[in-house]
């Protein structure tokens, strides 16, 4: 087992390498002076050269490449091109955005998106089978980005009971905050439910035919608790997957919803970092991004291997 | 299916019930909240040309020796008065006593001295260095007074000096400016929030008049749709530029809302490559002038009526001459001039765009137009540092829509170099004549010289002013209609 999970973590740590030299040279190939873009049309060359000794761009690839990775080895990640201040510090503050959201959003997804699933199996072929599944069609269809515009119409713009969007910070107050975060969660939410609620209905038809299910009805259990105790709970693991899978889909969501409701998140960065240039941020939060997928994927690896014996030894 | 107006309809009885405390509220309003689109990358406006810099914090963290007011006329600020000797390059400027920075540094001549020394020190990253390349010497005869010697006369010193990029900054906190700035202005940098917000706070200790509000803060979204539904919630009282022009007659119609359209310094532009072909060749420029139809541009990418321009000037200066007529909109004709230049069935060509909206839109009917008389340009869009790169620098493009929004930059026309390569010597000449002339009039009647010269030479495309929107709360007052400089000073408003 150890022996795997070393050869297993001398793959890791390669394919990131690899990952980060991909990314270097993607970038280092775009046209394009981050230099230019923070001093605009009318900068002498004289300007533009004192910035870039200020940014370290006068040196050659290879060595900045070397120097990136240095940083990235020891948690240095550099300092932004654009704001000026240390990126692992604007990492850290979005961070404090994007988790809390795509966490609400998660649990919203599973919260209406399992009951959904379950009330669906049970009344297969039936009017709520038929309305679920409606739903399910519809918050696949929807874009997230014109259902958070609705939201906003509505709960906002009409009602004024939520911020139209923004987000005040942490230090405004625990509700308050989390009044900012409501919307864009559920915008958020809504296709992760629907994808959620076929998954549950399918998964729950499934199991609903095994025999021990038949076993539990017929030794008199309610029909609520064979749906819970016995149908649901072994239904779960396809759920599960499928919730492990679409973390990355949320995240990647939230750079479009950040935008709409103007949230300060990872995905706002990102977006912001492309769009002006700041490639330091940019390389950034792509190896960020990198990492945190193949850790997943080396964590579900391991997980395999416990599983299964015969892969320790490949 | 609900429809959006009914949908309004209904939500207007919830917004009523929940206005009443609102309006308990707002009579002991003394706090702001202007939205904006774009969020400074830094606050400091003396290391980055980003116009969202100057937005927030010119006129309100940090002054200048004189400072621009709202129609577009210099007035005294840290310099109380000045006087130009007679030999046209001395400047004495009497200083404000009793101001002092936000850190209680006191205001005084070396700190002047300092700070435009330092913008063309050799390790300067300072956007607009040219405006201090002419200082010969700086002198500080007492802490009150600064004597500025120029190299040679140069009529646009004063108005430099107006800008971001020229206020006065001290010594012990000039490094830290970027994150945590300090300045002379009315207001002190409070807090800001990445991303999201940045809070400024009255400073008890400014030199002037007090300001009415306390405390402003600036929010920044990007998704214009965001910022319509931040105007109509309430959530911000004003937006500073709305980019959402589609969204303006819905916003007129709100009674608690007051939408104003003014101009700006931003001349936009069909930029033409004119040192390559066929852009070399008067008459295919002449063709394109008439066939651009600037109303029917404007209104296809505002929606509403903008200033139209026929040369490369602002009407907010007075030397301001309408040259629109000097190439009218004539398919015909341009068809013809295309001929008399060796091309009877057209040429294709490129047509670069950034990404601002307005270039984008502009763009199509561009491309639309100039079909039209036989030009067939492909719109190839690019992201504003490709843009930099490959149309700005390397002069690798035919044809690109930007708007110039730096103030009386008609002179750009006369580098060496640019990216318009335009290399005419006579209107070198001319620009150089008028950075030698002080005297107004004589100064104004030379750059109307040079508006006709660009105009007769359809050196580029031009098309309209970009406007300013303005959308404030109904009882707000005090927010600039035009834009001589892209500033927001916050002493100037107050809740009615």
């Amino acid at each position: 087992m150890i022996g795997y999970a070393l050869r297993r973590l001398v793959a890791l740590v390669l394919t990131l390498l690899a990952a980060a030299l991909v990314i270097f040279l993607v970038l280092e190939v775009l046209p394009g002076d981050p230099a230019a873009v923070t001093l605009g049309l009318n900068a002498s060359p004289e300007a533009l050269a004192a910035l870039h000794a200020e940014m370290g761009l006068d040196k050659p690839g290879w060595l900045r490449f070397l120097t990136w990775l240095g940083g990235l080895a020891s948690g240095d990640l550099g300092l932004s091109y654009t704001y000026r201040v240390p990126v692992a510090q604007l990492i850290a503050e979005r961070m404090a955005v994007t988790l809390p959201l795509a966490v609400l959003a998660m649990l919203l997804a599973v919260l209406i998106g399992m009951p959904l699933g379950v009330l669906a199996a049970s009344r297969r072929g039936r009017i709520a089978d038929a309305g679920v599944m409606a739903f399910a069609q519809a918050g696949l269809a929807i874009p997230n980005f014109w259902f958070g515009l609705l939201l906003v119409l509505v709960f906002a713009v009409g009602l004024g009971w939520l911020p139209a969007n923004g987000f005040p910070g942490w230090q405004a107050g625990f509700g308050t905050a989390l009044k900012s975060l409501a919307m864009p969660a559920l915008a958020l939410a809504l296709p992760q439910a629907a994808i959620i609620a076929r998954v549950t209905r399918s998964a729950m038809l499934d199991t609903l035919q095994e025999d021990f299910v038949r076993t539990a009805r017929a030794k008199g259990l309610s029909e609520g608790v064979t749906l819970r105790r016995h149908a649901l709970r072994n239904a779960l693991i396809p759920v599960v997957t499928i919730l492990g899978l679409q973390f990355s889909v949320l995240i990647a969501g939230a750079i479009i919803i950040e935008n709409v409701f103007a949230l300060p998140g990872l995905g706002r960065l990102v977006f912001q970092a492309i769009a002006q240039h700041d490639l330091i941020v940019v390389k950034d939060l792509v190896m960020l991004f990198a990492g945190l997928a193949i850790i997943v994927n080396f964590a579900v690896e391991l997980l395999y291997g416990l599983i299964d014996p015969r892969l320790r030894q490949a | 299916m609900t429809t959006r107006r009914e949908l309004l309809a209904g939500a207007g009885l919830a917004a009523v019930a929940t206005q009443m405390p609102a309006i308990a509220f707002a009579q002991a309003k003394d706090a702001v909240t202007i939205g904006m689109t774009l969020e400074p990358p830094t606050l400091d406006p003396t290391s980055g040309a980003a116009q969202a810099i100057r937005e927030v914090t010119l006129q309100n963290i940090f002054e200048g020796l004189v400072r621009m007011d709202r129609t577009g006329r210099i007035q005294p600020c840290l310099a109380e008065s000045w006087e130009i000797a007679p030999d046209n390059v001395t400047y004495r400027f009497k200083l404000r006593s009793g101001a002092t920075f936000h850190d209680g540094t006191p205001f005084t001549s070396e700190q002047v001295k300092f700070s435009f020394e330092r913008a063309v020190a050799p390790d300067s990253t300072n956007a607009q260095r040219q405006l201090f390349t002419p200082i010969a010497e700086i002198s500080t005869p007492d802490p009150a007074t600064v004597v500025i010697k120029l190299k040679q006369p140069t009529a646009s010193f004063l108005y430099g000096l107006t800008w971001g990029d020229a206020v006065i900054v001290a010594p012990a906190s000039a490094a830290g400016n970027k994150t945590n700035p300090v300045g002379t202005g009315p207001y002190k940098f409070a807090r800001w929030n990445r991303g999201d917000r940045l809070e400024l706070a009255r400073f008890d200790g400014y030199w002037g008049p007090k300001p009415a509000l306390a405390r402003a803060t600036f929010r920044f979204m990007s998704d214009p749709q965001a910022q319509v539904a931040a105007l109509q919630a309430g959530d911000i009282d004003a937006n500073t530029n709305l980019s959402a022009p589609e969204a303006v007659a819905q916003l007129k119609a709100d009674p608690k809302l007051t939408v104003t359209i003014g101009r700006t310094e931003g001349e936009t532009v069909l930029a033409t490559n004119n040192a390559k072909p066929p852009f070399d060749n008067l008459k295919v420029r002449q063709a394109i002038a008439h066939a651009l139809d600037r109303k029917t541009i404007a209104l296809g990418v505002y929606g509403f009526d903008v200033q139209l321009i026929g040369s490369h000037f602002s009407p907010l200066h007075p030397a301001y001459v309408d040259l629109t007529g000097t190439y009218p909109y004539d398919p015909e004709k341009a068809k013809a001039l295309l001929k008399e230049a060796g091309f009877p069935n057209g040429f294709t060509c490129t047509l670069k765009l950034p990404p601002p909206s307005y270039a984008r839109r502009a763009g199509e009917i561009v491309a639309e137009l100039l079909a039209q008389v036989g030009i067939k340009a492909a719109i190839e869009p690019l992201e504003f540092p490709q843009w930099l790169e490959r149309v700005f620098r390397n002069k690798d493009y035919d044809l690109s829509i930007i708007a110039h929004t730096e103030p009386l930059d008609i002179d750009i026309y006369a580098r060496d170099d640019y990216y318009f390569q335009y290399k005419n010597p006579a209107f070198k000449a001319l620009i150089a004549r008028i950075s030698g002339t002080l005297d107004e009039g004589e100064r104004n009647e030379l750059y109307q010289q040079a508006q006709r010269m660009l105009a007769q030479d359809a050196v580029n495309g031009f098309l309209f002013i970009l406007p300013k929107i303005t959308v404030a709360k109904a009882g707000l007052e005090g927010m600039w209609t035009d834009w001589p400089l892209p500033v927001t000073p916050l002493a100037e408003l107050r809740w009615r």
